[in-house]
Order: structure tokens, then C-alpha cells, then sequence
């Protein structure tokens, strides 16, 4: 009783059991979190951190150039920035540059890396400022980029588009993103069963010096160490033995064992307590000790001494001979599980990291408690700031092992001038390392053993749900191809870090997935480990976390006082962070709260409560309304469907130039929306149209998920737009360069190529932008523009992965009709619902039918939204069938339908593929030069292929004839002249092989025969063709 | 209230709206299909039969709402689709763009121009016929467009509101100006060719920004192109007839009442008693509403009189509605002399 009057104090009974009070529209904190934080702000963040801080510790640590061959000279960096984008205009002239103009030009928006620097130029000693080494892309929005704190006016005035998540670079006019990468935690123990079927504990330890793994691993009942720079396994106890000793041969010297010997533990039982005391633990450990004690490892520096033998020899160039003893002493303190820092020698920490790597093991064994790897706790984010600054300091190095290079060979010559590093700085070197590197998205690292394809992606501007679904998108880091279901599965630790929804289909499904709105990924952030007694600094970088409100009391610290005062702009995210009403969780910490989902589900043992749990989706997924109402696999349909929907791409879309755009002439706001919709700015940069839908089957033309159209409804507008870039002017050009000095200056010759424009349809040309680009190259860009009308073929879909063509065009007069006199839009087939189950759809139409009434917009939030008995009974009052269902008259026959037809407005996306695009038939057209059949593919005009299955068919049913028409005639058919004699390929009616025409003969043979014949003869084989009389 | 019919008068005359489907929707009155009807089509039965009863035109949003009665589904039918599709009006077909540097694209203010309903009676001109380009001023209207915009020099200068920062920003029908080609001028006045509505927006322009535009308006009908439909809607719906099986009285009578539109039911007074009384089944939208409660489901019926249709015309504005009907009838008349014609010429051969 007395814990309960110290828990609830002077509460009085009635207030004890009041429901936990509800915080209305908790919501609004969404909004603010992303204001604060924005959906692509991992990106940012982590761009941010690297130009500002990182590029500044990698510069620390390479911070001096010395020469071989003069110890007196050297280069030392004081300072590196990076500053704002600009373009050179002319010499040494700059002007800073915006990033719409970069896209136009084909230029990297890119910033220039300056350096302050202090070097001696013979005896001088000389501090420059500001020197440019070279130029670093920055990313959008970033704290370089020239779009920092801009209002949307001073946007507009850029050509930039407000609503545009940034994060990406603009390298050679192309935008590209650096994709979130998903990898197994660094400096994190990890138990795990190797292929033998043995439990093994690894680490890989990754600091800025050094990237090691360390293993240890089970053989015989016995632990060892398993670590590249050791040419056989260790025993785990001499090892520790070391590190123990370590430790006290700093005050005194004594023995330890094999391994924690090495490490600093004063004794066998001093290893033993650190592994743990429990019988079976002890047990577990004691072969490890024996086998210590017959190898007749007491002290450590015998251990040291076995560590050192097994060392793998290195070539060492210069520097003291070291003994093998120092050697293995180096290798532990700093090699093996290198992130545990050692200071003086001291392997305290290191030895205890080992001791509790050996202790999980042993409690791992028997009954297989290993590591889950796909346990998202386990996982880590790399972002584009880490990607870059590896590359950097990888150039970095690159440019400084250059310089000293350059300075070994030049300094020994005596010069008229005095040798300045300055004159050999180059900047173009770090310039391409990074412009290559995110071009092309190849990361290869020797230094890290790193080489890697597809980092970076161009960023897809299909629609603004293709873009930001692409900015939150995290790429796996496992092969494709290896047919394992573990990483591809969803995983419980994911839940409201990744869209459960928003993942491809296929070979990559599970691979690429989407963040959700939430998550944050905190960069850099310290965390303090207990281990064991011990505080060990792990540095623990790019968790991903979310926000929660904190439960105290089993009341909600955040109340409606809060959230009223930050909806009238009193209080901001970061208010609610520092006063402990919300914070981030990260998947580990997730596992020691309890976490409610609602408000009525607090008890006194929650800790946590769930923002809203609509943020369980991504971007994609949080389009479709009503999507707990669906199947699941519908809603990762539609995530994959929303990214090729046409609308608007961006509030600067008419500026842009862009290889393929594809714009809605009159996009509409959907009429169920979501709260997501409204976080995202779907709304105002929509894709698609709100049709009327008559659930019904109609005329034949509506199998197989096709739609039939509304005429009239296509006549008043749902246009199409397409633009796509086509240089179609005449150009001449220079045949030949000039000749190098022999000959007179020649009138330079041209030779007209025309880059003519190709489409089966006419197009309109827009604009034409005429500029140069960085090199000062001519650019002539010309926009052309396609209007088109939706036909028949064209690809349509709701936002519940139900998508189908357009089967049929039907004039209204034959629509059926409502009471009303209102026809439908679209015509759907019922059977697309009952094996689809997409029960959303049939809510989102009747939330929308009575939206349209009511004149309001009804929401379909995830696990939320209106209900379907409000909206139903909203129906009701207009005058409507509560069920949704219309009383309907055929327009064809003029008599009412004896179903009663679900109809209403559904939003429907029209999708980027259509049939003008496609469609392709030929009759004859160009030919392959080798083979002399018909081309291949649409693009080359290029025939059907009559198939080996469709061969198959012709010969099983006899047809020769038509074989010989399919195969020859009209493909390849070859006149050739053989000699019946020798049987070899004669030449116009002569046998060169026989010399004499006498029984050289006339056939028809497919020309890939006789290119097969000649290249068989070119390989010393001979194939003769025995001839005989056609009717003998 | 209607009588107990018999149940063959009922499937001849009513359709019945079930709780899961419409019953009896086909017109089954064919000669010799029912024992002791007589069936057969008679000038002098329909004539006694058939009648329209206009029941609300209001010229300002031209709307008409009528009745017609004692006629079959196709012919009611013939009507609301020649009134979508075939009554001809005039409309832009033929856009002349000289000058359009606003951000709409030619081809998008082709086609916002084309749907702008075009005040000009399509009776007094002919079809273009095939191929002619020019047109003459028997089958064209000549419209033109012709604006700039430009900053308004007296706008104050922390203004930023675009209408008053700019002069011509919005584009409006009524900027369009009718140019008559040929002794139009003479025919016609200004009042007689115009848009319709003169505050239909067609473009937002920016100071720089120009249209330049000659437009050619012909005729042509809906079924070639929206644009030319006559009618923003033309539909119709059979009259509603809810009869009472049972009485329904005291609180069941209220719930009734909610079930239908308002005016359906009424409650009545007798002796004290609260009694449901169907007054006007006309006003009710059929939303089958008392289907869903068992307790009145089996005390109604709900049923809509098969050959009673109350039409609902909207006009575009182009023309009264009343004058689009008769243009109907009159054009439905020319097919049907149009196919004794061809009926009479084949059986010449």
C-alpha cells in the first residue's frame, strides 16, 4: 500500500480510475516533426555533417606532407572549407550558380574545397589562405547549397520548385541520389552459427584508421581467435592473457594466459571472473585454460612471444626492426577489435570486450540463442555523407601521397626557382574523383577493400511520388541474386522504421526498401554501453529512430495544452525533444520500453505511446486510402504503381528539360485523402483525376480488369502531356582535325549530321535552349511536347493496386444513367474485387461520393479515417442508397438495369504506359547486316519473331510450306550457287574449288545457312552439300 | 394510393425496386404476349394515353423539368439520347493561334476554347461541309482574342494581389469579340452571338503575356464532339410509387417518414393515432432506405410506373431547353421520314 501512496500520492479513487485522458489531434505533431525534420533529412544531415565537420577531422588526420628528400620542407593544412556553388565564367572569375541551371547546362553544382595552408618554400616558411584543391558536389538543400533558408518566393525566383525534398546532386546535369545503404552494425558482437554448424562470435570494428574483423570461434570445445594478420587461429586464453597482463605490467610484472595473458588479467581466475562464474560457463571455459597450460603459456610475455610467432609477415618498409614481442603488443592494441580504444597500452577495455564475446558464446551454445542478422537492431544506415567522406579522404590521401611525390622528385634538382608545392597543386583530381564517383555510382576504395556498384542512382522525376519514394528508398547491402528469405522478409524489429508496403516485386523484393515518414536517422549519436562494470564509449553511427511520447505515470506527457500551443506556433518540435515530452527511440532501446499503441491501451507498465499509427507507412504507401482495409500485397502494388502515375512533378516542371516528362493537363486533388497526403504536399502536386466509377459489367470490352471510358468525358478533358528531348537540327561538323603542322592551314571540311527527329507521331517543338556547357561545348536542348487524349490501351489505376486498360471508348448517350442523370467516367468490372479483396476501394468510393455531396474532402488515413457508417449515413441524408448502390437506366435501351450498380468517384492515376508508346506492326523494313534477317525491337522497326515454341507448332501440325515462308522466304532467303560436285559454295555459277561450272547449281538457302557454312570453313571444317534432283 | 392490382397489371405497368435488384425492368407489352391485352399498336389509344406536362422551366438556368407519359422506354429513351448527342449547336472548332505566349499550351487552350458554349442559334447556319477550311457566312463565326497583359501602373507597390498588381492577367469569354463575316453583321446583333456565359476563365497571363487568336466556330453535334452537346445533362427517371402494404402508425410511422425524402410521407392524425399516409412519392429519390429495417421492410412496396418519365433537361444555355426538345422531336421526325424513304426507295429495286 505504501509503494501505491508514493506511486499515485493524494489521488483520489475517482481520479485513479478515469480513463487515461486522449490527446486530441496528437497528429499536428507530424507536421512539426517534419518541418523540423523533413522526409529527406537523413540525407541532409548527414551531407551537412561531413562538408562542416568531417572534411575537417579527415583533413586532422592527413594534416602533413613531408618529403623524402628534404626533412626540412613540408606541407602542413591548417583549415579546409567548403564553400558556396559557382561557376567559372571566365578565368578566375566566378559567379555562384544556381542548381536549375546546373540541369539545364549539363553542369555539377558544385562547390569549391579551399584550404589554408603552411609550407616552406627553401627556407621560408609560408602560410597561404583559401587555396582551391579541387571541387566538392553539393547536395541541394544542404547548408552549402545556395537554396539554405530561401522562402518559396525567392524559390520561385531560382526556378527551383519549394516542394522539392533536395538531397540530391546535380552532376553533369543529372540528378543523383545517393541511396540509403542497409548494413550489418559496425563494432557491434554479433553471435552467430557458421557453416559447420558452430556458434562464432564476430566483430568488425571500422574506426577512421582501421577496418579489422575479429572472429572467435569454437573448435574441440575450445575458443580461438580468428583474425587475418594471424597466420593460425589463437587460443582465446592466450590471448586474453596478454591483454590482462598488459594491464598490470604497468604497475607490476606478472603472468597471464594465453589470451586475456596478453590483454591485462592478472590470472586464470581473474579470466575466468571476467567470462563469468557460473558453473556451466566455468566449465565451458576450462579446455580453453588447459590448453593454455599445455602449451605452457604462464606469463605474458610468453604469451606475447606465441602471438608474435603466428603474426603474418608484412613487408615493412623503413622504420625500426620491432621484435616479434612488440609486434604482437602493436597488433592487439591496435588491430584487433581496433575500435576499443587502448591507451598506454592498457588492455583493460579490450580484454573485458573479449571476455563478454566469449561469454555471449557460451550462453549461445546449446540452445542456438544466436543473433538474429536481419534483426533490425543490428543494421545500420549508411548515408551519403559517410559515402563521400570516404571517397574523399580516399582522393585526399591520393592528392597529398601526389604532392610528395612531386616534391621528392623535384626538390634534389637545383632549379632557378625554388620549389612551391603550390604550383603543382592540381585541383582537377579530387574535381573528377567525385564527379566520376557519383556519376557513374562506382565506389571503388582500395584502402578499404571497397568496390562497389549502383550507390548512386538518377533520381526518378516520373512524379513527385517517384522522387521522394526514391529519397527515402534504403538499398540492402546483400546480393540479389542468392535465393535466401531471410533479408527479404519482413522483419518485426522494422516495424515503423521501414514501409511494411513499399518494396519491389520479384527477383529484388525485400531488398529496396522505403523509410517511413518518422524515422530520423541520428548521426553521430554517443551512446553510453554498460558492459560489465565498465562504461565503453561506443560510437554508434546512423541508427535509424522515431519519435514517441513519453508516458509518465501512465499519463502522456504530451497534453492538449501542448498541442494547442504549437498549432498557434508557440512551441516547435525541438521544444517538445528538450522538455521531455517526446523522444527518439532507436530499435534497440525499443526493446526495453513498452510501447502503446493508443491511448486506451496505457497501463502502468508503458513507457511510450505512439505518435499516430498511420506513420507506419512510407511515402507510396500512405497515398492509398483505406489500406488497413486491403490486402497487402494490393497496397505494395499500388507503392510500386503511385511512382509511374502522370500529374505534376514539380512547381518548376514547365521550366525543366528533361529527357521524358509525363504532366496531367488538369490534375485533380484526390477526393479521400490522407493525413499523409497532406504531410507529403500530394495535394499540390497531385497525379491523377477523380472519376466517376459504375461497378458493373459492361459490353464484353471489360475482361480481364479492363476499363471502359466515358467519351464525352475524355472530350472534356483528361489530357495527357509527354515531352521528351530530340535535337532535330543539321549540324555540321569537323570531318577531320586538323592535320598536325604538315600541311597549310585547310579550309576546315563539314559534313552535315542531322540529328532528325524520330516518332511515329508529330510532336511540337516547346522551347529550344541554346547555351554551352562547362567546358564551353554549344548545347542546343529542344523540348518537344506530345498532347495526347487517352485510347484505347492506355494503362489506368486506382490507388489500390487495380490497375487495367482502357478496353473500350463509349459515347455517353450509351453510359447507363443515375436518377440523377449523372454517367459514369469509368466503367469497372465487378469481378476485379472478389479475388483482389481490395476493400479500400470500395470505401475510398463511397467516402468519396459523399465527400462530393457534402462538398468536404473525406479521409482515409490508414487505421483511421471517416467511417464507413458516418459516410454511408451522409448518403442517406442526400438522398442516396446507404449501401452505395444507385438505381441505374441502361443507355442503351432506356430501361433500368435490374442490378442496382455501386457507383461513385474513385481516384484514378493514369499510368505512363500507353499504347502510342508501344504499339508497332511491320510488313517489311530493315534488315540485320550480318545475318540478313529482320531487326529486332520496336525501336528498330524491327519484325515478330516466329518463335522455337511457334517452330514447334508449325512442324507438329505439318505445315511446311508455311515454315519455309517464315523461315526463308521472308526472312533471309539466299540465292547461292553450289557445286554438286565438290559441294562446296561456288560463285556466279563457277566452282572455284573444282574450276568449272559443269555441275554448279542454283539454290535458295537462309543466308545465316550460308553464313554458317563460310564460318565453319573458316574454321578448317568443311561442310559439303550433297545435291540431288528434286523429284528423283 | 393505388389500388391492389393484379399481379400480371403490375409486371405490365410498374417496376418493382426489391431490396436486391430491380424486378420486372423489360417492357413485356408486346401484341399477343398477355392473354385478353390487346396489345397492338393503336394511333387513337396512344393518343388518348400519351400526354406531357411541362412541370417546371426556368429560363435563367435553363432547366426544364416535364413529364411525359404512356410511351415506350426506346422512344423516351430516342429523345434523351438525340438531346446528348445529335441536336447540333455551334461550337470553336477551328483555332487560329497567332500569338500565345501564355503557359497554357496551344493545344490545351484549343480545347478549353472548344468547350465554351457559344450563344449562337445552330439553326440559322449549315453544316461546313468537308474539306472547306475557309468558311463562308453561312456555316461560320468568326470570333477573336486578342489581349495582353500588363503591370498596373497605379497598383500599390506592397501589393500582392495578382488583380491588382496586373491589368489582363485573367482571360475571360468576355474578352472574345465576335468578328461577323459577310452580311452577318446585318443578320445579326451583338446579343445574338456571344458566349454563353462571359465569366468562363480561359487563360491566367502574366505582364509580357499575349493571346492572339481568331476562332472559328461551326456546327456540328455531340455525338462527334462533347463540345457540342446542347445539354450539360439530359436524363430522366420513372415516377416513384410507394404504397403502403399495412398501416403503419405510432413511432414506426415516424421512422417511415425519415426513410423516404422529405414530403413523401406525412403523418396523420386519426383519432388520435398516428398513421404514416403516403402524400407525394414523387419528391422521393429512391434510396431504398426503408429496405434496411426489417421491421417496415415487408409494409412497403416500392415500385417506379414504367412508361411515366420525368424528364430533366439542363440546357448549356445555348438554346431553352424547350426549344432543344422540340429540336429532338424534329430531328428524331427526320430519321424516321429519312428510313420510310430509304424503306420506299429499296422496294423500288
Amino acid at each position: 500500500m505504501d509503494v501505491l501512496a508514493e506511486e499515485f500520492g493524494d489521488m483520489r479513487p475517482e481520479q485513479l480510475a478515469a480513463p487515461v485522458n486522449t490527446v486530441e489531434e496528437k497528429w499536428k505533431l507530424l507536421p512539426a516533426f517534419l518541418k523540423v525534420k523533413g522526409l529527406v533529412k537523413q540525407h541532409i544531415d548527414s551531407f551537412n555533417y561531413f562538408i562542416n565537420v568531417e572534411i575537417k577531422k579527415i583533413m586532422n588526420a592527413n594534416e602533413k606532407v613531408t618529403s623524402d628528400a628534404d626533412p626540412m620542407w613540408y606541407l602542413k593544412y591548417l583549415n579546409i572549407y567548403v564553400g558556396m556553388p559557382d561557376v567559372e565564367e571566365s578565368f578566375n572569375v566566378t559567379r555562384p550558380v544556381s542548381p536549375h541551371e546546373c540541369r539545364l547546362r549539363d553542369m555539377t553544382y558544385s562547390a569549391p574545397i579551399t584550404v589554408d595552408i603552411e609550407y616552406t618554400r627553401g627556407s621560408q616558411r609560408i602560410i597561404r589562405n583559401a587555396l582551391p584543391i579541387g571541387r566538392m558536389p553539393i547536395m541541394l538543400r544542404s547548408s552549402n547549397c545556395v537554396l539554405m533558408g530561401k522562402t518559396p518566393a525567392e524559390f520561385s525566383k531560382l526556378n527551383e520548385c519549394p516542394l522539392d525534398p533536395g538531397g540530391y546532386f546535380i552532376v553533369k546535369g543529372q540528378e543523383k541520389v545517393i541511396l540509403i545503404q542497409e548494413q550489418l552494425s559496425k563494432n557491434r558482437i554479433i553471435v552467430d552459427v557458421d557453416r559447420k554448424g558452430t556458434v562464432g562470435a564476430s566483430v568488425t570494428s571500422s574506426t577512421h584508421e582501421k577496418k579489422s574483423r575479429t572472429n572467435i570461434t569454437v573448435k574441440q570445445g575450445r575458443f580461438y581467435m580468428k583474425h587475418n594478420t594471424l597466420s593460425e587461429d589463437a587460443p582465446i586464453a592466450i590471448i586474453l592473457k596478454v591483454l590482462s597482463f598488459c594491464n598490470s605490467t604497468l604497475c607490476k610484472a606478472a603472468p597471464v594466459t594465453i589470451d586475456g595473458q596478453a590483454m591485462g588479467v592478472e590470472s586464470d581466475q581473474e579470466i575466468v571472473q571476467m567470462i563469468g562464474t557460473e558453473e556451466h560457463v566455468m566449465a565451458a571455459f576450462a579446455p580453453s585454460l588447459e590448453e593454455c597450460q599445455k602449451a605452457q603459456i604462464f606469463t605474458q610475455t610468453q604469451a606475447l612471444k606465441y602471438i608474435g610467432n603466428k603474426i603474418r609477415r608484412q613487408r615493412m618498409w623503413g622504420g625500426p626492426k620491432k621484435t616479434k614481442m612488440e609486434e604482437a603488443r602493436e597488433l592487439l592494441a591496435s588491430t584487433v577489435l581496433s575500435h576499443v580504444p587502448v591507451k598506454e597500452f592498457n588492455f583493460r577495455a579490450k580484454c573485458i570486450y573479449m571476455a563478454v564475446m566469449v561469454r555471449r558464446i557460451i550462453l549461445a551454445q546449446g540452445e542456438h540463442k544466436v543473433d538474429d542478422r536481419d534483426y533490425y537492431g543490428n543494421k545500420r544506415l549508411e548515408l551519403a555523407g559517410q559515402l563521400l567522406s570516404l571517397l574523399f579522404e580516399d582522393l585526399f590521401k591520393k592528392f597529398n601521397s601526389e604532392l610528395k611525390k612531386i616534391s621528392d622528385q623535384i626538390i634534389p634538382k637545383q632549379r632557378a626557382a625554388q620549389f612551391d608545392v603550390v604550383k603543382h597543386m592540381r585541383q582537377d583530381q579530387i574535381t573528377n574523383g567525385m564527379v566520376t564517383a557519383i556519376s557513374s555510382g562506382n565506389w571503388s576504395l582500395k584502402r578499404f577493400k571497397m568496390d562497389r556498384q549502383g550507390v548512386t542512382q538518377v533520381l526518378s522525376r516520373l512524379s513527385y511520388i517517384s522522387a521522394l519514394g526514391m529519397m527515402t528508398r534504403i538499398s540492402s547491402q546483400f546480393e540479389k541474386t542468392r535465393k535466401v528469405s531471410g533479408p527479404r522478409s519482413l522483419q518485426p524489429s522494422q516495424w515503423g522504421m521501414l514501409c511494411p508496403s513499399d518494396t519491389p516485386e520479384g527477383e529484388v523484393g525485400g531488398v529496396e526498401d522505403e523509410m517511413e515518414i518518422t524515422p530520423n536517422t541520428e548521426l553521430l549519436k554517443e551512446l553510453k554501453h554498460l558492459l560489465d562494470n565498465l562504461d565503453i564509449l561506443q560510437m554508434q553511427l546512423d541508427i535509424i529512430t522515431r519519435p514517441y511520447i513519453i508516458v509518465k505515470k501512465g499519463n502522456p506527457a504530451v497534453t492538449n495544452k501542448h498541442i494547442e500551443e504549437l498549432t498557434q506556433g508557440y512551441r516547435n518540435f525541438e521544444d517538445f525533444l528538450h522538455e521531455s515530452l517526446v523522444e527518439y527511440l532507436d530499435v534497440n532501446e525499443e526493446n526495453d520500453c513498452s510501447i502503446a499503441l493508443y491511448e486506451h491501451m496505457i497501463t502502468k507498465y508503458t513507457t511510450h505511446l505512439e505518435i499516430e499509427p498511420f506513420t507506419l507507412l512510407g511515402v507510396c504507401a500512405g497515398l492509398i486510402p483505406y489500406p488497413h482495409h486491403n490486402q497487402s500485397p494490393r497496397n505494395t502494388y499500388q507503392c510500386a504503381m503511385g511512382k509511374q502515375a502522370m500529374g505534376t512533378i514539380a512547381y518548376n516542371q514547365r521550366n525543366r528539360i528533361d529527357t521524358l516528362m509525363y504532366l496531367l493537363a488538369y490534375p485533380q486533388k484526390p477526393m479521400v485523402k490522407t493525413r499523409t497526403i497532406e504531410l507529403i504536399d500530394f495535394e499540390k502536386l497531385p497525379a491523377g483525376q477523380n472519376a466517376t466509377v459504375a461497378v458493373m459489367s459492361y459490353s464484353g470490352y471489360d475482361i480481364e480488369d479492363a476499363l471502359v471510358l466515358n467519351k464525352a468525358s475524355l472530350d472534356r478533358g483528361e489530357k495527357v502531356e509527354n515531352k521528351q528531348v530530340l535535337v532535330n537540327k543539321s549540324m555540321p561538323t569537323v570531318t577531320q582535325t586538323p592535320l598536325e603542322g604538315s600541311a597549310q592551314p585547310q579550309q576546315p571540311q563539314f559534313r552535315d549530321v542531322p540529328i532528325t527527329y524520330k516518332g511515329s507521331t508529330d510532336s511540337y517543338i516547346e522551347k529550344v535552349m541554346i547555351s554551352s556547357n562547362a567546358e564551353e561545348a554549344f548545347l542546343i536542348k529542344i523540348l518537344l511536347r506530345q498532347t495526347r487524349r487517352p485510347e484505347i490501351g492506355d494503362k489506368f489505376s486506382s490507388r489500390h493496386g487495380q490497375k487495367g486498360v482502357c478496353g473500350l471508348i463509349v459515347p455517353q448517350e450509351d453510359m447507363p444513367f443515375c436518377d440523377t442523370g449523372i454517367c459514369p467516367d469509368i466503367i469497372m468490372n465487378p469481378h476485379g474485387f472478389p479475388s483482389r479483396m481490395t476493400v479500400g476501394k470500395l470505401i475510398e468510393l463511397l467516402a468519396g461520393k459523399a465527400g462530393v455531396l457534402d462538398g468536404r474532402f473525406h479521409y482515409g488515413t490508414a487505421f483511421g479515417g471517416s467511417k464507413v457508417k458516418d459516410v454511408c449515413e451522409d448518403l442517406v441524408r442526400y438522398g442516396y442508397n446507404y449501401l452505395g448502390k444507385d438505381y441505374v437506366t441502361s443507355g442503351i435501351t432506356g430501361e433500368p438495369l435490374e442490378a442496382y450498380i455501386y457507383f461513385g468517384p474513385v481516384y484514378y492515376q493514369k499510368l505512363k504506359h500507353m499504347v502510342l508508346d508501344k504499339m508497332h506492326a511491320r510488313a517489311r523494313g530493315p534488315r540485320a547486316v550480318l545475318t540478313r534477317q529482320p531487326t529486332e525491337g520496336r525501336s528498330r522497326d524491327g519484325g515478330l519473331r516466329l518463335g522455337e515454341m511457334e517452330r514447334d507448332c508449325l512442324i507438329g501440325y505439318g505445315a511446311s510450306m508455311l515454315l519455309l515462308e517464315r523461315l526463308m522466304i521472308s526472312s533471309d532467303a539466299f540465292e547461292v550457287d553450289v557445286c554438286g560436285q565438290c559441294g562446296l559454295l561456288g560463285y556466279s555459277g563457277w566452282c572455284h574449288y573444282c574450276k568449272s561450272s559443269c555441275h554448279v547449281s542454283s539454290l535458295r538457302i537462309p543466308y545465316a545457312c550460308k553464313l554458317l557454312f563460310q564460318e565453319l570453313q573458316s574454321m578448317n571444317i568443311v561442310p559439303r552439300l550433297k545435291l540431288s534432283r528434286y523429284n528423283e | 394510393m393505388a389500388a391492389p392490382k393484379s399481379n400480371v397489371e403490375e409486371i405490365r405497368n410498374r417496376v418493382i425496386l426489391g431490396e436486391y435488384g430491380v424486378r420486372n425492368v423489360h417492357t413485356t407489352d408486346f401484341p399477343g404476349n398477355y392473354r385478353g391485352y390487346d396489345d397492338t399498336w393503336d394511333q387513337k389509344k396512344f393518343e388518348e394515353n400519351f400526354r406531357v406536362d411541362i412541370i417546371e422551366m426556368d429560363e435563367s438556368t435553363g432547366t426544364l423539368e416535364f413529364d411525359m407519359v404512356g410511351i415506350d422506354a426506346a422512344i423516351a429513351n430516342a429523345f434523351r439520347r438525340i438531346l446528348l448527342a445529335e441536336v447540333p449547336t455551334m461550337a470553336v472548332e477551328k483555332v487560329f493561334i497567332y500569338n500565345n505566349t501564355s503557359i497554357v499550351q496551344d493545344e490545351i487552350l484549343a480545347h478549353r476554347l472548344g468547350l465554351i458554349p457559344v450563344k449562337a442559334d445552330p439553326r440559322l447556319f449549315e453544316y461546313r461541309s468537308a474539306g472547306d477550311e475557309e468558311g463562308t457566312e453561312i456555316d461560320t463565326i468568326q470570333f477573336q482574342l486578342n489581349i495582353k497583359c500588363s503591370r498596373n501602373p497605379r497598383a500599390t507597390k506592397d501589393s500582392t494581389d495578382p488583380s491588382e498588381l496586373y491589368l489582363n492577367h485573367m482571360v475571360y469569354t468576355k474578352h472574345m469579340k465576335w468578328i461577323p463575316i459577310g452580311n452577318q453583321a446585318d443578320l445579326f446583333s451583338e446579343a445574338d452571338i456571344c458566349p454563353v456565359h462571359d465569366d468562363i476563365l480561359i487563360a491566367k497571363l502574366r505582364p509580357g503575356q499575349e493571346l492572339d487568336i481568331v476562332m472559328h466556330c461551326v456546327k456540328g453535334i455531340g455525338q462527334d464532339h462533347a463540345k457540342f452537346s446542347p445539354v450539360a445533362t439530359a436524363s430522366y427517371r420513372l415516377l416513384p410509387e410507394i404504397s403502403l402494404m399495412q398501416a403503419v402508425e405510432g413511432d414506426l410511422a415516424e421512422k417511415l417518414k425519415h426513410c423516404f425524402s422529405k414530403g413523401v410521407i406525412e403523418i396523420e392524425n386519426v383519432n388520435g393515432r398516428k398513421f404514416a399516409k403516403v402524400v407525394n412519392s414523387r419528391l422521393d429519390t429512391c434510396s431504398r432506405e426503408v429496405l434496411r429495417y426489417e421491421e417496415l421492410k415487408n409494409k412497403v412496396k416500392l415500385a417506379r410506373v414504367r412508361d411515366h418519365f420525368i424528364f430533366s433537361v439542363e440546357s448549356t444555355g445555348i438554346l431553352p431547353p424547350d426549344v432543344l426538345v422540340s429540336e429532338a422531336i424534329k430531328v428524331l421526325m427526320a430519321k424516321c421520314r429519312r428510313f420510310l424513304d430509304e424503306l420506299d426507295s429499296s422496294q423500288v429495286d
